[in-house]
């Protein structure tokens, strides 16, 4: 790739990000606007002790005495500054609450997305092309992705922790606490994803390079692993991307069962007490993790498909 | 925008749309047991009252927490309900939202997709940026925004889940209708001098609508996961509602000494998707065969 292209390669994928932000913090004002009653008390939320003296300093703030599109204007400002306002249910910067919560969330999905795609090429590798395996595999993944993650997670719950006491109940402490809510997560997913591979890996196995690998004296397992699992690992990196970034979504339910603090936690709480400005920067951030995975599943295709280094 | 290579979400909101090579794995009887399934649960949620007698919000402390039996075949929750019953009576209200919120998505998501479709340019650009934004975020996360804005309730949380889906319907609609557009009869219905209201109802939006039903029909369990899920937040059905969602909520606190309390009503969720998954890939796949 020449150092033009490559400037203009990464030129298209800043202003790409730009945009999802752009368009989600537009999303988020519209939706502010959209919540009906007074908009300072929207923003103070029903919990509120709030003096008149700060509903003042609030309208100033968001400028709620000026024409909407003013108000947009500087809110846009404000984010454009990294400024996400102030959670007025907890009384500390939404950029601070996210922040303190984000590891354990982060920890979280990564735990889940990894054992998600390990289940998944197990699944898929060991029964493409078989067709008595893939039965029984395949009930499995339709068993997986029908069942509610949340309702998993109180399986697992009532038999693994309550019953025969193999991991803690709550918390997110030790790595042990990690595990279940890991595995509740990673299983719809790895569902799908095992779907999307086996179909991947058929189509690769029925290509005539197969036929020449095994005549060069490879054995069904090494063309599966070393070849056939790279033809189909383009389609399971794009949705293990897309899924990665519904994880935000889905810890919401999984941490309420688990009783673990993080992003979806705070999410619920804020959806709960309708605290505005922290659904808000949520939502950005949640658009922000949108932009990083698919720059991550971009620079994945080039690791593997060397086609596509060329440029 | 375009430049990002995330595949089409709406793809994965729904279990991947099957090729050729899995049409002979859906077994026959499996397909049929689903079926059994579905009229069963349809039978279920329009009178609970065929298959059990017992009130579901009947209460008998004496009998609280105790394990299934030949008299409670589920058991009883913390209040001595007859946890049977209560599966049963859930089966309305858990189902009813998953149903509205995919025919509240299907509709605004074909509004919105023929509007592109047909709209000019500009219209297509505005619309299609707005929908790649909303698919950008985590379906339950724009459900949780919707209810935010909405507020609390079976009925809010309906909507929001068909909020969160109805992207998603956009893009396919939008997509078919530029196929349909483009084809051979619309071109000579054109060239009759129909006019462009009659042309939308009457040829491109019946030709856009098989493959929308088959995907609403796979879309159902999805909602059905959703909104349970949104009221076991405490944000849907409120307890003493026996909707799945809210009853695994409320069952919460009793896992340690009553498992069953945990396990049947999440039981139901399943079957019900499991059964209707299998039956809409099946629809899925006889459309796909068909149109070939």
């Amino acid at each position: 790739m020449t150092a033009l292209g490559l400037v203009r390669a990464v030129g298209i994928r800043l202003a790409a990000a730009v945009a999802v932000l752009f368009g989600a913090a537009t999303v988020a004002f519209a939706a502010l606007q959209l919540v009906p009653g007074n908009p300072v008390a929207v923003l103070l939320g029903p919990a509120t002790t709030a003096p008149p003296a700060v509903r003042e300093q609030i309208r100033v703030d968001f400028g709620f005495n000026r024409p909407v599109v003013t108000q947009y204007l500087i809110y846009l400002g404000h984010l454009a500054r990294g400024d996400l306002g102030q959670s007025y249910q907890l009384q500390r910067p939404v950029s601070s609450l996210i922040g303190s919560q984000l590891g354990s969330t982060a920890q979280l999905a990564l735990a889940a997305i990894g054992l998600a795609v390990v289940i998944a090429v197990m699944s898929a590798v060991a029964t493409a092309g078989r067709p008595r395996l893939t039965a029984i595999a395949s009930t499995w993944e339709l068993v997986a992705v029908s069942t509610p993650s949340f309702w998993l997670g109180i399986v697992l719950l009532t038999f693994f922790s309550f019953r025969w006491r193999i991991f803690p109940v709550a918390g997110s402490q030790s790595f042990s606490s990690l595990v279940l809510p890991a595995l509740t997560l990673a299983l719809p997913i790895a569902g799908v994803l095992a779907q999307v591979l086996r179909e991947g890996l058929e189509a690769a196995l029925d290509q005539p390079f197969v036929v020449t690998a095994r005549a060069r004296g490879l054995s069904r397992t090494a063309v599966r692993l070393r070849h056939a699992l790279r033809h189909a690992a383009v389609s399971l990196v794009t949705l293990a991307g897309w899924l990665t970034g519904t994880l935000l979504g889905g810890a919401v339910l999984v941490e309420v069962v688990f009783a673990r603090p993080g992003i979806g936690a705070l999410t619920l709480q804020a959806v709960s007490n309708k605290d505005m400005p922290v659904v808000i920067g949520v939502v950005l951030l949640s658009a922000g993790v949108f932009v990083v995975l698919s720059t991550l599943v971009d620079l994945a295709y080039l690791a593997i498909d060397p086609r596509l280094r060329k440029g | 925008m375009t430049a990002m290579a995330v595949a089409d979400p709406a793809l994965l909101t729904h279990p991947p749309v099957t090729g050729d090579r899995t049409r002979r794995r859906l077994s026959r009887p499996g397909v049929a047991l689903a079926g059994v399934v579905l009229v069963l649960l349809t039978l279920v949620a329009v009178d609970p009252g065929l298959f059990t007698s017992t009130a579901p919000n009947e209460t008998d402390l004496a009998r609280a927490l105790s394990g299934p039996s030949g008299a409670h075949w589920f058991g009883t929750d913390q209040l001595g309900r007859d946890m049977f019953a209560r599966v049963l009576y859930g089966a309305r209200p858990s189902l009813l939202v998953g149903l509205g919120s995919t025919v509240f998505a299907l509709l605004g998501g074909t509004a919105v997709g023929l509007a592109a479709a047909l709209g000019g340019r500009v219209g297509d650009e505005a619309l299609m940026r707005l929908v790649d934004v909303l698919l950008s975020l985590p379906p339950l996360l724009l459900a949780l925004l919707a209810v935010t804005v909405l507020g609390t309730g079976t009925v809010n949380v309906m909507l929001a889940v068909a909020i969160a889906f109805a992207p998603g319907y956009a893009r396919i609609v939008r997509a078919e209708a530029l196929v349909v557009r483009r084809s051979g009869y619309v071109e000579a219905a054109v060239g009759l001098g129909l006019r462009r209201p009659v042309l939308v109802a009457r040829h491109v939006l019946p030709n856009t609508l098989g493959p929308l039903l088959v995907l609403g029909t796979v879309g159902f369990g999805t909602s059905v996961i959703y909104a349970s899920g949104l009221s076991f937040l405490g944000l849907g059905a409120r307890p003493p509602s026996p909707e799945w969602g809210a009853m695994l909520s409320e069952g919460r606190d009793f896992l340690s000494s009553a498992w069953w309390i945990g396990v049947f009503p999440g039981l139901g969720i399943t079957v019900a998707v499991i059964a209707v998954n299998v039956v809409g890939r099946y629809a899925q796949q006889r459309f796909a065969g068909r149109a070939r």
